[in-house]
């Protein structure tokens, strides 16, 4: 393009939002590194050293000379943490496969249901998501509890005759998560099969296929992207997740997206908590690759 | 297609909106509950809300909530929409692995992550926590969301329409406000709506990012809700989803008779 104004502009609409997300959003990983090798100390920022030319360069270099992987060491010593991160990767990937079973059969009626109707169905699925997260969790509450909802139905059918205790255990997070993050399953999914050929498996079944193996042989390996993002999508956020272990879980539950909020409103220990967060980054780093190479694609197939 | 298959489908469907629905219908019905108890119903009465409305804490952190919405969801609709047009418009540029991948990870990173990091950013800089640090952590995390939105619809975009104005001596900001806002332009709006409600919803990044007197109502809800679960809380939450839907059927109909509207157009231009 010619004119000399678009060059400029041209410049800008990348260099807005691409300084803006340097600024807040990667610049700030290495400040939580920098603080995850600090030591705490009673004063405002909580740490030291603070980073400052206060003292000239050899000041400054001192300050580096402080540094040190104390924080990492102490969440090796303590077998919390360790636990925290394992019980998160187990809680999370439990709750996306049973996402992947809640939500598969969702996104397929919907593929298949009349073109009119598809538009109508997808935005009932996104309306709870406008909702807020914490109100969905919340809502789990009342249902859960020993006299909730749920038991007293169970009760006055006659399912059971002593009230289940679901609130404050692992199955109370994992209907939290599948609940809260069913729709993040179910979007990628149906976009994968809608865009399926159905011939393909009518075909399969005028040659004598039955509807399983059809299923398994062709459905299920062509809607592979959708299952793969879906997973995603639930995992990487779910291992993090604070509010639903918190609210549903109970006392007793064990996830590091918890462990990292006490650590710093509890105990008020900037350094240890941000060596949380840096594992815990590092956990998911491989995860979120793979996510964004994947979104990446998507977006150069939609080209 | 034969009957049984599509039975299946229909009672996948059915359940599967029953579990996303009825814990948001019980939540709602419960407000209008007389007794305090949450779960037993004593007949039905609004005097939560009237209790709600004399609750100044909790009418305070509304007002707070609404403001940092607004401006947060403005502001991140501006850079989200520039983010999404450098993603699709320049194909080629320095870094741009890095932009792309700054613009999708925070739609999956664990919000305790971006909340701590960005306060550690604001106490590095020596930005003091309140309403400010929690405007400019809210614009952080939607503006992405919003990217991806507009973004979806750039991809499909007929950009020959550009062409053509360019050709016929358009200028391209020119050009940039008379052809592409207007067709992306619902885009636009959605994303603004989505910025707005997850600004509304937050609650981790919020309790990290703020400071003293700048208490959202998210966070309030949360404090309560660990003391106990009470019917104001419910009434609460009750407000703040009623206003969602009302904004969501309000896009809704707008953008449907704006596809109307270009229908008809497009059928006239045809004829024409």
């Amino acid at each position: 393009m010619k004119h000399p104004l678009s060059a400029i502009t041209n410049r800008l609409v990348i260099l807005v939002p691409y300084l803006w997300l340097l600024f807040f959003f990667l610049i700030p990983f290495f400040i939580v590194f920098k603080i995850s090798l600090s030591t705490t100390a009673i004063a405002m920022p909580p740490y030291t050293p603070t980073l400052g030319l206060a003292d000239g360069f050899s000041g400054l270099l001192s300050q580096i000379g402080e540094f040190s992987f104390d924080n990492y060491l102490w969440l090796t010593q303590d077998a919390l943490y360790f636990n925290a991160y394992v019980s998160s990767v187990i809680i999370a990937g439990i709750s996306t496969f049973l996402a992947l079973l809640v939500g598969y059969p969702i996104a397929y009626g919907m593929a298949r249901a009349p073109a009119t109707i598809r538009p109508t169905l997808l935005m009932l699925v996104i309306l709870p998501f406008w909702t807020s997260f914490l109100i969905r969790v919340y809502a789990w509450i009342g249902i859960l509890k020993p006299e909730g909802l749920l038991n007293q139905l169970l009760l006055a059918t006659g399912v059971i005759d002593q009230p289940l205790v679901i609130l404050n255990t692992h199955s109370a997070i994992f209907i939290g998560i599948v609940y809260s993050y069913l729709p993040f399953m179910i979007l990628p999914l149906y976009s994968a099969l809608e865009k399926m050929d159905y011939s393909l498996i009518e075909a399969a079944q005028d040659l004598g296929c039955p509807p399983a193996s059809a299923f398994w042989k062709i459905t299920f390996p062509l809607s592979l992207p959708g299952v793969i993002a879906g997973c995603l999508l639930v995992f990487i956020p779910a291992v993090g997740e604070f509010v639903i272990p918190d609210l549903l879980g109970g006392s007793q539950t064990l996830m590091i997206g918890k462990t990292l909020w006490n650590e710093f409103f509890a105990n008020r220990d900037w350094p240890v908590s941000s060596a949380v967060a840096v594992i815990l980054l590092l956990l998911l780093v491989v995860p979120i690759m793979f996510f964004q190479q994947a979104q990446a694609r998507a977006q150069e197939q939609g080209r | 297609m034969n009957s049984s298959w599509s039975r299946f489908n229909i009672t996948a469907i059915v359940l599967g909106f029953a579990f996303l629905y009825l814990p948001i219908v019980l939540l709602v019905i419960f407000s209008f509950n007389e007794s305090k108890l949450v779960t037993v119903w004593g007949g039905f009465s609004t005097k939560w809300y009237v209790s709600l409305f004399h609750n100044q804490g909790l009418m305070d952190a509304a007002w707070v909530t609404i403001r940092v919405g607004l401006i947060s969801a403005t502001m991140a609709t501006v850079l989200g929409t520039l983010a999404a047009l450098a993603l699709t418009r320049y194909t080629r540029f320095r870094g741009r692995v890095l932009f792309s991948g700054m613009v999708f990870a925070p739609l999956v990173m664990p919000e305790v992550i971006t909340g701590l990091s960005l306060l550690l950013l604001f106490v590095a800089v020596g930005l003091d926590r309140g309403f400010f640090t929690l405007t400019l952590a809210h614009i952080t995390f939607s503006m992405c969301f919003v990217a991806v939105v507009v973004q979806s619809r750039l991809v499909t975009f007929d950009r020959s329409l550009e062409e053509a104005a360019m050709d016929l001596g358009a200028p391209p900001v020119k050009t940039f406000f008379q052809i592409t806002l207007p067709v992306i332009l619902p885009a636009i709006i959605s994303g603004w709506m989505l910025a707005f409600t997850l600004s509304i919803d937050d609650l981790v990044i919020s309790s990290f990012t703020s400071g003293p007197g700048a208490t959202t109502l998210p966070m309030k809800i949360y404090s309560q809700v660990r003391l106990g679960v009470t019917p104001e809380i419910n009434a609460a939450c009750t407000i703040l989803i009623a206003i969602v839907a009302c904004g969501v059927i309000a896009a809704s109909l707008v953008n449907k008779r704006r596809e109307v509207q270009r229908l008809r157009d497009e059928q006239a231009a045809q004829r024409g």
